[in-house]
């Protein structure tokens, strides 16, 4: 079912199915925690937290139920490098899965995969059968006695903020997608009040190859904050849009070259919450301390209208927000307005620098990653394109 | 409702309710079937839901309102969905849009009179590197141009 | 794979009780943290709120409130946290760890001043045409940040249509903040679930099932969402237009029935501490408003235990002597919240309610019968108010078979705040108001009556008179000053059980055509209970449909309203478990100091079976006029 020859270092090197288990279940849990952490491994769907403190906190966690839930509700604008995983690599993710069972001793997983992946339900399905009569899940999976695990599939109904694993974790009880207080955190008290680890499909999809080849050798990529390599969703205005496996710390400028970008006036990292960078700065490194992104690269030619783009991005905060807390509710509304005002010209600098202010606010005021990330495209594509926006030419929308 | 059609509708709640089990966590899964079924969740099935899973029918329609791919008024047989987010719209959506509505004459978030085709718009369907997208019921179709989403609508019942 | 178990809030936003350690010294039960660079030590899991509040640092809030779970929503509350990036709510971060904790940093400030701007935003309408003006929080918050202008915008249009369509509760959205404290009232307080968020994004709002009106829906009317509501998106249907209107036309003869509960309370209204009872203050001002005539609702409270204690022996006689079949536990039914939650909910058990009509309905009957008849006045000039604690009232006297006196037996029911709105408007201060009498022919009423106000008053005034009835002893020789103890307090749910002994007194007059002789009781137990608020009546529902200790129950006293009618609907706003303590204190001190406290040694009651009520209690007459039937409405909303 593969189209295409993917090229990559780690996710899209070599793998057999199974692999990953095999090897897993011939080693002590605590190893395999030791390599986790060897690795430096963290979460891929964007906010970093360390994959193997995670799991040290559900394993040390006394429950007689723990749960394995994979955040396959890819909803972040410009991503898609888990509809290629799940579609062309369903067994690093669920063997990695598989791995985190064991690891944790959890004998339950739940893949939330996003309502608008439906299409890809039944070969997942398929594919989770197929792993059963392989003894791949089930019981004393692979011989190993007392081993039991197996994954479930639920779907999502079209709710970005089901991404934020709180939120996932609601939707999955039954409820609102609306993201939780913190502390306790769902290392402790997750789907239905177990313990719950929720990683993203390519967190597990890289553990897969870690737990085979090791931690050493997986953090000699990247850099020393950023190890090994990431997916990069690549869209926008270039030659070769697609998924790219690139190590992390490579620079925008390379990127751009490898995709076969040109005229790029700007790049939009991490989605519609992240931030969007201008020509001067291409030279500033994809990771976690610099220019960090779940894996979304928008690119924008010179012909691209920011403002434009801004608006589309701040209309689809106001519809996704959960509508919870207020700083997200009312403030990305705020936001909105704001853009349409330099629309229409009819604006004041006053008023566009108060709503930078409570875009600072709502980064630290909100209550999910949803409302502290939704002004991020608005602080900084008015902060590195203002010349363009207010000034440029006397001012493309000042007229 | 007639009330064959409520006993009918309770019947098929009561095997879904067995089939995902008595949780409130089984809401979702219970919901998407109805859905995915009568291409709406009806009042009265959010009664039925409420009632089998011992909830309150507010509770069920606050999901059901919360999460976009519920309604509770029917739409059309089938769902057209076109992507509105960033790079679909940057790879021509505009025009695709513009072409499906003078082809089937109705509006975006409109239902055709015989009630065979809802337009909507809809967030990112993880295909930007393939835009514009258009999902029609559950299949997903990429790079599609004013004249190919023409055909597909062309081709559906 | 899942329990049985269902979940209705979030684990993580169920309440936490944190539970003081038992022995200070125990290591891990305390932890020391530092707040504002003062060091402090805190039980483990206490939330930030709570360990400023203990040391006196004043920290926002909106939506979090004492009688519920927590939510962390409207981020009013945030605070810094050292170490963390992000702004934190201090009413939902359990503190587990020490930490250090700055509640009045720039970034504080003026993330608190931009919700609050937020909030300003969206929120339709002007202070000065607000029900809620001067008792508002989000005004409070306003004046506390200085805000002096809309810094961005203000709404210019309601976004959402007013829904009037109930008796008791009106619904005016585009004030409504999102707090979600009815949200958490309605369905975890009081398990009636009526209301939910709605929608999401901008569009969230707070509605019903396919948003309906108020009036089409499970709603009881217990008014608990607007003692909870932070503005006026919530407010009780007011009357006191028409009551004005009435009060001036010279033609009509308005009477008002004053209940227990609101005459504890409604000195809040005007500054006083909370448990100030006003009783006397009260009667004077309603004269000096324009009311003809002032009544007292514990005289038909001590007529309702005498009809309901009678109907509870014909019960207990028909199932223990005469073998038949008989509803049993017996319901009070003097709230109406709990009547509706009841005929939705559990439309099985209608025939355990007691058939007796509550005091205020009772009243209504007699006002425009007995009354009129003795005062030659003609029932159809008569208007009969009733001051209530209670929303629910007010769909109780609209009620289509409360019409038994040939009229609409009570015309209006007026909650405390509307009171002391009128007394307001009339100028009046109520705390300067010298002490007034009730009027004849009710009179006084007994301390029985007056104690239906709080939780279990309903039972210990039915307990004082049936024990006397039955063992032909004092009350007070059973209990210490009659005060009978398990039945008070605020316990969700309470049980008691009386044995009756083997010595029996002989049968009082009014019941002699009824039971021959008290011996069939000899060594019998009365079990009763209490439950208040509806969550823990379904409590006990669930646990007599499941057949479990409280089926076999005689009597329960069931409230809608967390508290009894002292935590009413209508009562003065805010609402909290410290207030509905002192108005209780209130109203137990106010019974203690009367000479009357049965509702059997009530003499006006006695002079009322003498003279009008002549075939005695649950008699034909009191048949036609004091009690009513209930109507089983089910869960289906059409």
């Amino acid at each position: 079912m593969k189209k295409i020859e993917r090229k990559g270092e780690v996710i899209f090197s070599s793998y057999k199915r199974g692999e990953a288990i095999h090897k897993a279940i011939s080693m002590k849990r605590e190893d395999i925690l030791f390599e986790i952490r060897e690795s430096k491994l963290k979460g891929r769907g964007g906010a970093g937290f360390p994959t193997s403190t995670k799991w040290m906190l559900v394993s040390a966690a006394q429950a007689d139920q723990k749960y394995i839930v994979c955040n396959a509700d890819e909803g972040e604008p410009g991503t898609f490098k888990d509809r290629v995983l799940l579609l062309e690599y369903p067994e690093l993710v669920f063997d990695g899965m598989v791995v985190a069972a064991y690891t944790i001793g959890a004998k339950n997983g739940i893949v939330y995969l996003r309502g608008e992946y439906e299409y890809m339900l039944n070969s997942l399905e398929g594919y989770l059968d197929e792993m059963r009569k392989d003894n791949l899940l089930g019981k004393n999976i692979c011989g190993k006695e007392g081993f039991d695990f197996d994954i479930i599939i639920r779907l999502g109904s079209g709710a970005y903020v089901c991404g934020e694993e709180t939120a996932l974790i609601e939707s999955l009880e039954g409820n609102r997608g609306e993201a939780r207080n913190r502390p306790p955190y769902p290392v402790n008290t997750g789907f239905m009040g177990k313990p719950t680890t929720v990683n993203n499909v390519e967190t597990f999809a890289v553990v897969s190859h870690i737990v085979i080849k090791g931690g050493e050798w997986y953090k000699k990529l990247g850099t020393d904050k950023s190890t090994g390599s990431k997916l990069f969703s690549v869209s926008g205005d270039c030659d070769k849009p697609g998924v790219y496996e690139l190590p992390w710390g490579t620079k925008i400028s390379e990127l751009l070259e490898i995709v076969g970008a040109k005229n790029t006036k700007a790049v939009q990292v991490g989605g519609a919450s992240g931030i969007c960078i201008p020509k001067s700065q291409f030279d500033r490194t994809l990771a976690y301390e610099d220019a960090t992104t779940g894996g979304s690269i928008m690119i924008f030619n010179e012909e691209r209208d920011l403002l434009h783009v801004l608006k589309n991005f701040m209309e689809f905060f106001v519809e996704e927000s959960c509508g919870q807390c207020t700083p997200c509710r009312i403030g990305n509304v705020k936001l909105l307005e704001g853009v349409e005002m330099i629309e229409k010209g009819k604006f004041t600098f006053h008023h566009i620098n108060n709503l930078k202010e409570l875009g600072k606010s709502m980064q630290v005021a909100s209550k999910c990653g949803l409302g502290q990330s939704s002004p991020n495209p608005f602080i900084s594509i008015l902060e590195n394109f203002r010349e363009e926006i207010f000034n440029g030419n006397g001012g493309i929308h000042g007229k | 409702m007639l009330v064959l059609e409520k006993n009918e509708m309770t019947k098929e709640i009561e095997q879904l309710v067995n089939k995902y089990g008595f949780s409130r966590s089984s809401l979702l899964p219970i919901l998407q079937d109805i859905q995915r079924k009568h291409k709406a969740v009806p009042d009265f099935a959010q009664q039925e839901v409420a009632r089998l899973l011992d909830i309150h029918p507010v509770e069920v329609y606050s999901v059901v309102s919360f999460y976009s791919f519920f309604n509770t008024k029917q739409k059309g047989k089938n769902l057209v969905r076109l992507c509105q987010t960033i790079t679909c719209d940057l790879a021509g959506k505009k025009s695709v849009a513009r072409a499906l509505e003078r082809e089937i004459g109705i509006k975006f978030g409109e239902t055709t009179k015989d009630n065979k085709i809802t337009l909507e718009y809809v967030n990112c369907l993880g295909m930007c590197d393939q835009g514009p997208a258009l999902l029609v019921n559950e299949r997903v179709y990429s790079k599609v141009t004013p004249e190919k989403a023409v055909q597909i609508l062309s081709e559906i019942k | 794979m899942e329990s049985k178990e269902k979940l209705r809030a979030p684990i993580s936003q169920k309440p936490h009780v944190v539970e003081k350690p038992k022995d200070p010294s125990y290591i891990g039960g305390t932890i020391s943290i530092e707040i504002n660079e003062k060091k402090l030590s805190v039980p483990l899991g206490t939330t930030i709120l709570e360990a400023c509040k203990e040391y006196g640092i004043h920290v926002p809030t909106l939506c979090y409130h004492e009688d519920l779970c927590m939510a962390g929503v409207c981020r009013v509350c945030v605070v810094e946290v050292e170490g963390m990036r992000t702004l934190q709510a201090s009413c939902a971060f359990p503190i587990t760890a020490p930490i250090k904790i700055k509640t009045s940093t720039p970034m504080v400030r003026k993330a608190r001043r931009h919700i609050i701007d937020l909030m300003l935003s969206e929120h339709s309408g002007e202070c000065y045409s607000c029900i809620r003006n001067s008792n508002c929080e989000l005004q409070k918050l306003a004046k506390e940040y200085g805000v002096d202008h809309y810094t961005f915008g203000h709404v210019d249009k309601p976004r959402y249509e007013v829904d009037n369509s109930s008796y008791s509760v009106i619904r005016d959205m585009s004030k409504c903040v999102l707090c979600k404290r009815c949200v958490r009232t309605c369905i975890d307080l009081q398990e009636v679930g009526v209301l939910e968020s709605l929608d999401r994004g901008r569009e969230t709002h707070i509605g019903t099932f396919l948003d309906k009106p108020l009036s089409d829906v499970i709603c009881i009317n217990c008014g608990q969402c607007i003692n909870r509501c932070p503005t006026a998106a919530l407010r009780a249907n007011d009357p006191s237009d028409e009551i004005w209107n009435a009060i001036d036309d010279p033609n009509k003869h308005v009477v008002i029935q004053t209940a227990p509960s609101p005459r504890a309370a409604i000195g809040e209204e005007f500054g006083l501490p909370a448990g100030t009872s006003m009783t006397r203050q009260m009667n004077t001002a309603l004269k000096r408003i324009g009311f003809d005539r002032v009544f007292d609702t514990n005289t038909t409270a001590d007529l309702t235990i005498i009809e309901e204690g009678t109907e509870l022996v014909i019960r207990l006689y028909k199932a223990l002597v005469k073998k038949e079949q008989v509803s049993l536990p017996q319901f009070t039914s003097c709230s109406p919240g709990w009547v509706k939650y009841l005929e939705h909910y559990y439309p099985e058990y209608i025939d355990n309610l007691s058939s007796a009509k509550s005091p205020q309905q009772m009243f209504g009957a007699l006002i425009k019968t007995f009354y009129a008849e003795k005062t030659g006045i003609d029932p159809a000039n008569i208007v009969s108010v009733a001051v209530m604690p209670c929303s629910a009232k007010k769909f109780e006297c609209n009620r289509p078979e409360m019409n038994d006196s040939g009229y609409k037996d009570v015309d209006y029911g007026l909650t405390t705040r509307e009171l002391a709105q009128m007394i307001k408007e009339a100028g009046i201060h109520l705390p300067e108001m010298p002490k007034g009498d009730f009027d004849s022919p009710f009179g006084e009423a007994s301390g029985a009556g007056l104690i239906f106000g709080a939780t279990g008053g309903v039972m210990e005034a039915a307990i004082r008179s049936i024990v006397e009835f039955v063992t032909g002893k004092k009350a007070e020789d059973v209990f210490e000053k009659a005060n009978i103890i398990p039945l008070r307090g605020f316990d969700g749910i309470k049980y008691m059980e009386i044995p009756i002994g083997n010595e029996v007194g002989t049968v009082p007059d009014i019941l002699k055509h009824l039971v021959p002789d008290w011996n069939w009781l000899k060594g019998a137990t009365l079990k009763v209970a209490v439950a208040h608020g509806t969550a823990n009546a379904k409590k006990i529902m669930d646990d007599i449909k499941a057949g479990g200790k409280f089926s076999e129950c005689h009597f329960i006293e069931f409230m809608a309203c967390p508290g009894g009618c002292l935590g009413g609907g209508g009562q003065p706003i805010p609402t909290t478990p410290e207030i509905r303590k002192k108005r209780a204190q209130a109203i137990y001190a106010e019974d203690e100091s009367l000479v009357v406290r049965k509702s059997h040694e009530n003499p006006y009651v006695i002079r009322l079976y003498e003279e009008f009520l002549k075939e005695g209690p649950c008699g034909h007459k009191s048949h036609k006029l004091l009690h009513t039937h209930y109507i089983k409405r089910g869960r289906y909303i059409a």
